[in-house]
């Protein structure tokens, strides 16, 4: 079973969700930060790193010896990352999306492959839980393609045994967020009641509705704002599946850098519901050993 | 003398000088001799998420034209411009493309060696 924890605004508590519901899960899991423009959920599982992989991007570079000025692949490119300008062929590296088809097109074979540097792929232990990150390059803009590397990792680990994994996934309901929850089994939608909050998350419960995946609601900083999340997920037949309290001692606890999940007894029994709800939802079916 | 390439907020002599070069409304073509001018639309590149630059460009340096007046030019345009070998004045919205044409005329129009706007991805 993969778990998406995804959430439209940012700060509304995404890794803080994802690193406690690690800490209580009991079967054998992966925790995966896709939030590769800023991972921060090995600030909190502490993992012990074990390996990493630079990923890199296939993008094209040209023989100017064979190129025939002919423009097409400057006219297939929808990014503008090749471009017949003139006489000169121009390929503007940062701009390329790695789709390989000015490279297919190419009349003349002018075109071959060189690499742009995407970022980087790391992967440890943190206790019992596999752990597993992006991090993209400072100065890169796309994610999605890291993205798919730190997954082709996620799979030689589930190859390896079959576990459950927890996604860490960015904010927002663009590409890297519809990339992160794309391959999941249910979607948590990490929330705050304050009208910012509530703007996003409908959002991104607009955006990820059409893939028809299981979906539930974390209320974090409970108490704060308003009804309007509230009624929304009524009126949705959207299960608010744990509130987490608007409290000091928390926002304390994650300042720190540790687990909030195993601050108190009373925010352990919060996540051991949330991810006995969260099983419930899934039917559970791809859970391997150890479950009740 | 060789044709000046001049952004456009409407296809007229007298609209303004688009401020934007990538996501131009459109471009006149201009003789500066006769003054008669060719409008080619460069609304499609006001709706891409990137490359907009680039692709104006590529439409100027296909258009023939080797001299552009214009507002702000952002890297990469600058640089698909210079490579094509297109001579670049910039900063001159606050005018109609007739006024912008006159003012290069009178040699009141100095051309840039690098871009005046920061890239979106900088």
């Amino acid at each position: 079973m993969k778990i998406a924890i995804a959430s439209g605004k940012g700060g509304t508590g995404k890794t803080t969700v994802s690193s406690s519901l690690v800490s209580v899960w009991e079967s054998p899991v992966i925790a995966m930060d896709l939030d590769v423009e800023e991972p921060n959920l090995h600030l909190f599982l502490k993992p012990t790193i074990t390996g990493k992989r630079t990923a890199n991007m296939e993008i094209p570079k040209v023989d100017d010896t064979l190129c025939s000025k002919c423009g097409k692949c400057g006219e297939l490119c929808q990014f503008k990352a090749i471009s017949l300008m003139g006489e000169i062929l121009m390929i503007f590296p940062e701009m390329c999306h790695g789709c390989g088809g000015c490279i297919a097109i190419c009349p003349e074979g002018a075109l071959t492959t060189e690499f742009r540097e995407l970022g980087e792929v790391t992967w440890g232990q943190s206790g019992d839980a596999e752990f597993l990150m992006g991090r993209l390059r400072v100065g890169e803009a796309m994610s999605p393609p890291l993205m798919r590397t730190v997954k082709e990792k996620l799979k030689e680990m589930l190859d390896a045994s079959s576990k459950d994994v927890i996604i860490d996934a960015p904010p927002g309901v663009s590409c890297p967020a519809m990339n992160a929850v794309m391959d999941s089994d249910v979607i948590l939608l990490v929330t705050e009641p304050t009208p910012f909050g509530f703007y996003d998350m409908k959002l991104a419960h607009e955006a990820f509705l059409p893939m028809g995946k299981p979906m539930g609601v974390v209320v974090n900083r409970a108490g704060l704002g308003n009804a309007d999340v509230y009624d929304y997920c009524a009126e949705k037949k959207l299960e608010i599946m744990a509130e987490i309290p608007y409290d000091r001692q928390i926002a304390e606890t994650y300042a720190k850098g540790s687990i909030i999940s195993e601050s108190s007894d009373e925010m352990k029994q919060i996540f051991i519901s949330l991810a006995e709800k969260i099983k419930q939802k899934t039917g559970s079916k791809k859970s391997q050993g150890g479950m009740p | 003398m060789d044709k000046i390439a001049v952004t456009c907020e409407e296809a007229s002599l007298d609209a303004q000088v688009d401020s934007r070069f990538g996501r131009a409304a459109g471009f006149l073509i201009v003789d500066p001799d006769t003054m008669e001018f060719e409008y080619i639309n460069n609304g499609s590149t006001q709706g891409m998420a990137q490359g907009a630059g680039i692709q104006a460009a590529e439409n100027i340096a296909k258009s023939g034209a080797k001299i552009l007046l214009t507002g702000n030019v952002g890297p990469k345009a600058f640089q698909g411009l210079d490579a094509a070998g297109i001579q670049i004045g910039q900063n001159l919205a606050a005018m109609t493309v007739r006024q912008a044409i006159e003012k290069f005329k009178a040699g009141d129009v100095d051309f840039a060696s690098s871009h005046n706007k920061t890239g979106h991805w900088k």
